[in-house]
């Protein structure tokens, strides 16, 4: 196909007041072909999206939809264009059904008086097998993050669209859920859809695009055949330095004592009989499917959601919690997996945020908060960790990803915890601070904090954690150990594809 | 290759600086403009007396926004205080007549209204009811509370000791005491607002309740004291009330409620929790107090005087709504 491009983007340019978010970019996407976008969070992938989509105005430069040079001044008039955007958050009407979130566009658009839900139900449903059988007429609100996800597609899929942009589908996916996405956007492909994928995950962006485009501090860096690149290659070009080694090195000699040991937890709903343990020195994973009842092992295990029998010992002595602070006053911290809801307080100043865990510990006797002891605290910990940021009284949202994220740690590293869980601690945040996170995570390991990493992202349980376990239905499915350890052998373990016997005899090995 | 983090970091926290600082800067200028015009317009508006009018007419108020305030950071609100400043009025005015001594009667009066606030906390907390609703049902109850009380018609409190209605009445070398006992609850407040760490908690639970539960506070417990102390803090003001008035009506305050609201909001409290000061919230209630009296002052009919408020109301939330449209 020798023809004009679907879309050509020429010169584009985008400032928020002295801030340049894109100069002078390029960009060009072939009728039916997946063009990977890359570049660390910050380099103005999602900027250029939004212009795209009509919902920023650029500053200067040219939009060619079809060799014509087109303005875009509103998402109406993007998706009039056959320009749809799939948000990296989740945008939808959370007490509406799924069905009426999927044609919301349509009923819009809609002359009739009446709604007609037997048909909206149905072709609704349609649209939606295609992706996961989700129910449509169950309520948004009711679906875990992945499915909302998952109907956040479906919504795109319904619009006649000539160009679909996905920003990180398959951040909040399981593998399964990702594969069967992989599998519909090829579908899209061949039926002449052109798209445009934005993803950090480089396995992802190997398998599925045709060519990929690199933006690194709102500069165009490079477009490249995917087959005459390698991830490499990218994620060079995405950070502009050789980054050597993107996970440190495991733990060289047998573990410590015992931190942390788990027996026969059960909630009587999500989980039963989970034994697990933790000793010095070890990163231990938590592998398996979203929903499998990993966050909720953990949360219980911390005091934030009730138990029904089993024990929790720290530093070999059983643990009464009934509440999180009685975690947190034994050493035990949880770090959240959905960061803006639960992990930092956005609008709060990064000082107020690190202290959050343990005022007590800032207080003088007259009840009052000391101020400077508070400030002091930020400064060390914020300076040990590399936050990048204005000042220490800044307010958290003016932070990137990665370093929200980082202020969340610093937040549990300020009572000095004996035990961190961590719930997806690199989720949505760009490859350069993600290898900050992971070494900075076995440093911790190293002097002595036992840490438990929980992860949908088999590359990290492979490369950070020395030991995996692999939790399927709220059960421990199997461990793996550093010799055993690969993406075969989670999902796996994860999916139960394995023979029953062979599994029993791994989760004897457990407990 | 995180330079360019940096950038927008430096220009935030400057805009956030100056917008926090704006708000109050911002109020105090249009405050003194107010009073710089009427001055002209009106030869009675600079004099001792008329300020004193102003300062006493709404320093009852202002201890009831002091509570308003800290309850809206928090993410609550309180539809009943006017109710709960005429129930204590009502309350410690039976007792009273009934032959209890003014000050315990008072005190039982303030006591009862942090039961009505507990009350409230327990249906928000317990029961999961939202703010809203909970304190429009506490709002009507109380009222008709303060009816069966009285049966309807205002108590005459003439009888009061004259130590008592100092209280109200009386002042320390030309200083009403009322006005001394705002600033001295506007100071305390305020204080512990920006220092003690247990309001240090109220602004996390507002900010983001869930991330406070995940970082071990007990955001319930926060909840519910933050609801009682609103209701008792409206008590105190009723008993206020009582001695100035010398007399408890059964509808007294009715309304009252929305000015104060209007009055925090105004000074830069957040109806989605975790922002407000409890000296913006004070200027909203001096900037309402200035525009009412100038009103007077300039003959404008007093029917006139809601809706102008409501529309100061109206252009202070727009302002800082395109602000923070802005700022994003």
């Amino acid at each position: 196909m020798t023809e004009t491009p679907i879309l050509e983007i020429r010169g584009l340019s985008k400032a928020f007041g002295p801030v340049k978010a894109l100069s002078d970019v390029q960009f060009e996407l072939k009728r039916g072909e997946i063009h990977a976008l890359c570049g660390e969070n910050g380099a103005g992938k999602s900027t250029l999206m939004n212009m795209i989509a009509g919902v920023l105005q650029p500053d200067r430069g040219e939009i060619l939809i079809d060799g014509t040079s087109v303005s875009i001044p509103s998402p109406a008039a993007a998706q009039r264009l056959g320009v749809a955007l799939v948000h990296q958050e989740i945008a939808l009407c959370q007490d509406a059904t799924v069905a009426e979130n999927i044609y919301m566009a349509a009923i819009n658009a809609r002359r009739a008086p009446l709604m007609n839900f037997q048909k909206l139900y149905a072709d609704a449903q349609k649209v939606m097998d295609l992706l996961a059988p989700i129910p449509v007429r169950t309520k948004v609100a009711d679906l875990s993050i992945s499915s909302q996800q998952l109907v956040e597609i479906a919504k795109a899929l319904t619009l006649d669209c000539k160009v679909l942009m996905l920003d990180e589908p398959t951040a909040a996916l399981t593998e399964n859920e990702a594969q069967r996405l992989f599998a519909i956007v090829r579908g899209l492909r061949d039926r002449g859809i052109s798209v445009v994928y934005i993803s950090h995950r480089m396995a992802e962006i190997f398998s599925l695009c045709d060519r990929v485009t690199v933006f690194r501090d709102g500069h165009y860096v490079a477009t490249d055949p995917i087959a005459k690149s390698s991830p490499d290659d990218v994620v060079r070009k995405m950070v502009g330095r050789e980054i050597t080694q993107l996970y440190p090195d495991k733990l060289a000699q047998e573990p410590g004592h015992k931190l942390l040991s788990v027996e026969g937890l059960s909630d009587g709903d999500r989980f039963s009989g989970v034994n697990l343990e933790l000793r010095a020195g070890e990163i231990l994973g938590i592998g398996g499917l979203i929903g499998a009842g990993r966050s909720e092992i953990a949360q219980s295990i911390c005091g934030l959601r009730p138990v029904m029998s089993g024990t929790v010992a720290l530093d070999r002595q059983s643990l009464r919690i009934s509440s999180y602070s009685d975690a947190v006053k034994a050493g035990l911290v949880y770090l959240s997996e959905d960061r803006k809801g639960s992990g930092v307080f956005l609008d709060m100043s990064i000082a107020a945020n690190v202290s959050a865990l343990d005022l007590g510990k800032l207080t003088g006797s007259l009840g009052l908060l000391d101020r400077k002891a508070e400030d002091n605290q930020a400064t060390d910990l914020t300076r040990r960790l590399g936050v990048r940021m204005a000042g220490i009284d800044a307010k958290v949202s003016t932070l990137s990803g990665g370093n929200q994220q980082k202020v969340a740690i610093a937040k549990q590293l300020s009572i000095d915890p004996k035990v961190i869980i961590m719930d997806e601690p690199t989720r949505g945040i760009d490859v350069g601070a993600k290898v900050e996170i992971h070494r900075l995570l076995r440093q911790l390991a190293a002097k002595g904090t036992g840490i438990v990493v929980i992860s949908s992202e088999l590359p990290e349980l492979i490369g950070l954690c020395d030991r995996v376990i692999v939790v399927r239905e709220g059960r421990i499915a199997g461990e793996l150990g550093a010799d055993a350890l690969g993406e075969e052998a989670i999902i796996m373990l994860a999916s139960g594809v394995q023979n029953s016997s062979n599994q029993e005899k791994q989760a004897q090995n457990v407990t | 290759m995180h330079a360019e983090i940096k950038a927008p970091d430096t220009a935030g926290r400057i805009n956030f600086a100056r917008l926090a600082s704006m708000r109050e800067a911002g109020l105090i200028v249009i405050i003194l403009a107010l009073c710089i015009a009427m001055s002209f317009a009106s030869p009675h508006f600079l004099t001792w007396g008329n300020f004193r009018a102003m300062l006493m007419s709404f320093s009852i108020e202002g201890i009831v926004v002091v509570g308003m305030t800290i309850l809206l950071i928090v993410g609550g609100i309180d539809l009943s205080v006017g109710s709960v400043v005429c129930f204590s009025m009502v309350v410690s005015g039976a007792l009273f007549l009934a032959g209890l001594d003014p000050w315990t009667a008072s005190l039982i009066g303030i006591g009862t209204s942090a039961l009505i606030g507990a009350a409230m906390g327990f249906f928000v907390t317990v029961v999961g009811l939202n703010h809203f609703i909970t304190s429009l049902a506490a709002m009507v109850i109380v009222r008709g509370l303060c009816l069966v009380i009285t049966k309807g018609t205002p108590l005459s409190l003439f009888s009061l000791p004259p130590e008592f209605k100092a209280i109200g009445q009386g002042s320390l070398h030309g200083l009403p005491y009322v006005i001394i006992i705002f600033v001295v609850v506007v100071a305390i407040f305020d204080f512990l607002l920006r220092r003690a760490t247990a309001f240090r908690k109220v602004f996390y639970t507002g900010s983001n309740e869930k991330a406070a539960q995940f970082s071990g506070i007990k955001t319930k417990q926060v909840k519910f004291w933050v609801t009682v102390l609103c209701s008792t803090l409206a008590g105190l003001a009723g008993v206020i009330y009582m001695a100035r008035f010398g007399a408890a009506t059964p509808t007294f305050g009715a309304g009252m409620e929305l000015n104060i609201i209007a009055a925090a909001v105004i000074g830069g409290a957040s109806l989605n929790g975790g922002s407000g000061t409890i000296f913006g919230a004070i200027l909203g209630m001096a900037l309402l107090s200035v525009v009412t009296s100038s009103l007077i002052l300039l003959d404008v009919s007093v029917y006139w005087q809601d809706m102008i408020k409501g529309c100061i109301l109206l252009a202070a939330v727009s302002i800082d709504h395109f602000l923070h449209r802005k700022k994003s």
